[in-house]
Parts: structure tokens; C-alpha cells; sequence
């Protein structure tokens, strides 16, 4: 599965009890893909040491300030591995 | 060596540095070898140079775009040890960099990062009211002024490339190059 540009992704909303790079204040927010970046080694299983980790892609998805804090005019721009997605 | 080597993080940082030694992770040599590298080139005259000559030569722009470790390459800025991004402010968009999880910055490019980069006040601000943070740093935006934040949470590194200012048409890349500044690389500063 992947993610085209323009497409509406939620963020996991689990706090896993790991290691992770979904920041808390995306988590469970809706953002808009602006890219696929590359592939990445998936920091969650290198930081519990799982070798090979998984590679996925990882995406710049852009999100609202208004919809992340409710209020601000301005973006945020987060990069998120795959698994840390669901189509919204 | 730094003439910090009397503080008490200088002595936890030893600490640490003896286990990873004692581990085979490393050795006193290979990291000297490595500071030295990084603080004699880091520099955020390498970062003024490249957009300086992303503002008079739109091939390097496109390149600069499109892939930022070829075009760091290009000026002998490489090898990276990060995927390099460039975000261009226009004029109706400013960007600002931050890494809310850490402290993530392209360091070989903009030289050792700002402690306030790295405070827990800047990091939690500049997600939540960068348009008040920007302010504090004397830059106020026109409030028809899209900011965009780009939080650097996985292996991008970002440089923001300010928009050239007016009035430089007749300067070389050179002179130009001695107009940008650290600050304006992160989009704290207008240029």
C-alpha cells in the first residue's frame, strides 16, 4: 500500500510503549500527503533492535495548525513512516 | 582540546565515551578524527554559499531542489550523512525548521547548532505559535504570510533558502553569499 500526494491520512493514535518518531501531537490527526521521501529503515524496530528492521516509504504529510491545536493559520510538516498512517 | 573539559557534562560525556570504547563501538582516535572533520568544514558559510549560488544560477536552483546531497556535493560540501532538503520561501510562504523530537539539524552545512535550536522552548513553540517565535527573533511576517514548519522527525535534514532580497542585482556571488545567515537558513530570520 502507498500514498499518493493529496491523499487524507490519520495518524496512528497508540502510544506505543517503544521507541517511535510519530511526534505525540500528530498522533490520531488527519494531514495531507505532500510526498514520498525514500525508504527508510523503520526507527521503532532499529531502536529494539528486530534485524532486519522493515523498510518502508516514508511521506512528508503536512498538517493544520488549526486542526492540530485549534487555532493558527499555519502548516506543520511532519515526515511519517508508513505503518504510522491509515488512509483517512 | 574545548576548554569545557572542567564542566560536569564533560566528564558524563567521558564516562560515556570510555563504555563505548570499551565496547569496540569506537576509540579516542576515530573520534577525534571526527570532531576535528566536522568543526574545521562545519560552517553556515557552506549553507550562504550554496543558496547564494542558488540565487544567480537556476540550473544549481532546480538541482538544489530536487536533490540537496547532489547539489552540496557539487560545491564539495559532501558526503552527507543525511538526506538533505530544501525548502524555498516565495512570497507569499515562509518556512521554519524545528525537530520537536530531538534536536536534528544539518550540521556540516549550518555548523553547530544554536543552543536555543535545541531548547525545549523553541522546540515546543515553534509547532504551536511560530508566528509569536518569529516575532521574538525581530521577524514579523505580513499576516497574509503563509508559515510553513517543517519538523524534522525522521532522516531529512532541511535548510530553508530565503527569498533573494531586493536591491542585490548587481552583487556577486560572493557578496551575496555574506548577506545570508544562519538564522535565515532556519527561517528565523528573513535572509
Amino acid at each position: 500500500m502507498s500514498y499518493e500526494a493529496g491523499a487524507l491520512v490519520r495518524v496512528k493514535a497508540g502510544d506505543p510503549d517503544h521507541h517511535t518518531r510519530v511526534p505525540r501531537y500528530v498522533r490520531g490527526h488527519t494531514g495531507v500527503i505532500v510526498a514520498a521521501i525514500d525508504q527508510w529503515a523503520v526507527p521503532d524496530d532499529c531502536a529494539r533492535g528486530i534485524d532486519p528492521p522493515r523498510e518502508e516509504t516514508c511521506y512528508a504529510v503536512r498538517f493544520s495548525a488549526a486542526d492540530l491545536w485549534g487555532s493558527g493559520d499555519h502548516a506543520v510538516t511532519v515526515d511519517l513512516w508508513e505503518s504510522y498512517l491509515d488512509r483517512a | 582540546m574545548t576548554g569545557h573539559d572542567d564542566l560536569p557534562v564533560a566528564a558524563r560525556a567521558r564516562r560515556l565515551e570510555e563504555r563505548l570504547i570499551a565496547a569496540e563501538l569506537t576509540s579516542d582516535d576515530e573520534m577525534d578524527e571526527f570532531l576535528t572533520r566536522l568543526y574545521t568544514k562545519a560552517s553556515p558559510v557552506n549553507g550562504a554559499r550554496m543558496v547564494a549560488r542558488a540565487w544567480t544560477d537556476p540550473q544549481y536552483r532546480d538541482l538544489l531542489l530536487s536533490d540537496g546531497d547532489a547539489a552540496a556535493q557539487e560545491m564539495g560540501f559532501g558526503d552527507l550523512t543525511y538526506a538533505l532538503r530544501i525548502v524555498p520561501n516565495t512570497e507569499t510562504t515562509h518556512n521554519v525548521i524545528v525537530c520537536t523530537l530531538c534536536s536534528c539539524y544539518p550540521v556540516s552545512l549550518l555548523g553547530p547548532s544554536p543552543s536555543w535550536y535545541k531548547s525545549l522552548a523553541y522546540r515546543s513553540r515553534a509547532v504551536r505559535e511560530p508566528r509569536a517565535v518569529l516575532a521574538e527573533f525581530g521577524l514579523r511576517l505580513p499576516a497574509g504570510t503563509q508559515i510553513v514548519v517543517w519538523d524534522a522527525s525522521a532522516e531529512n535534514r532541511f535548510l530553508v533558502l530565503p527569498g533573494r532580497p531586493p536591491g542585490t542585482d548587481g552583487l556577486a556571488e560572493e557578496e551575496l553569499a555574506a548577506l545570508v545567515t544562519r538564522d535565515g537558513l532556519i527561517g528565523t530570520a528573513a535572509v
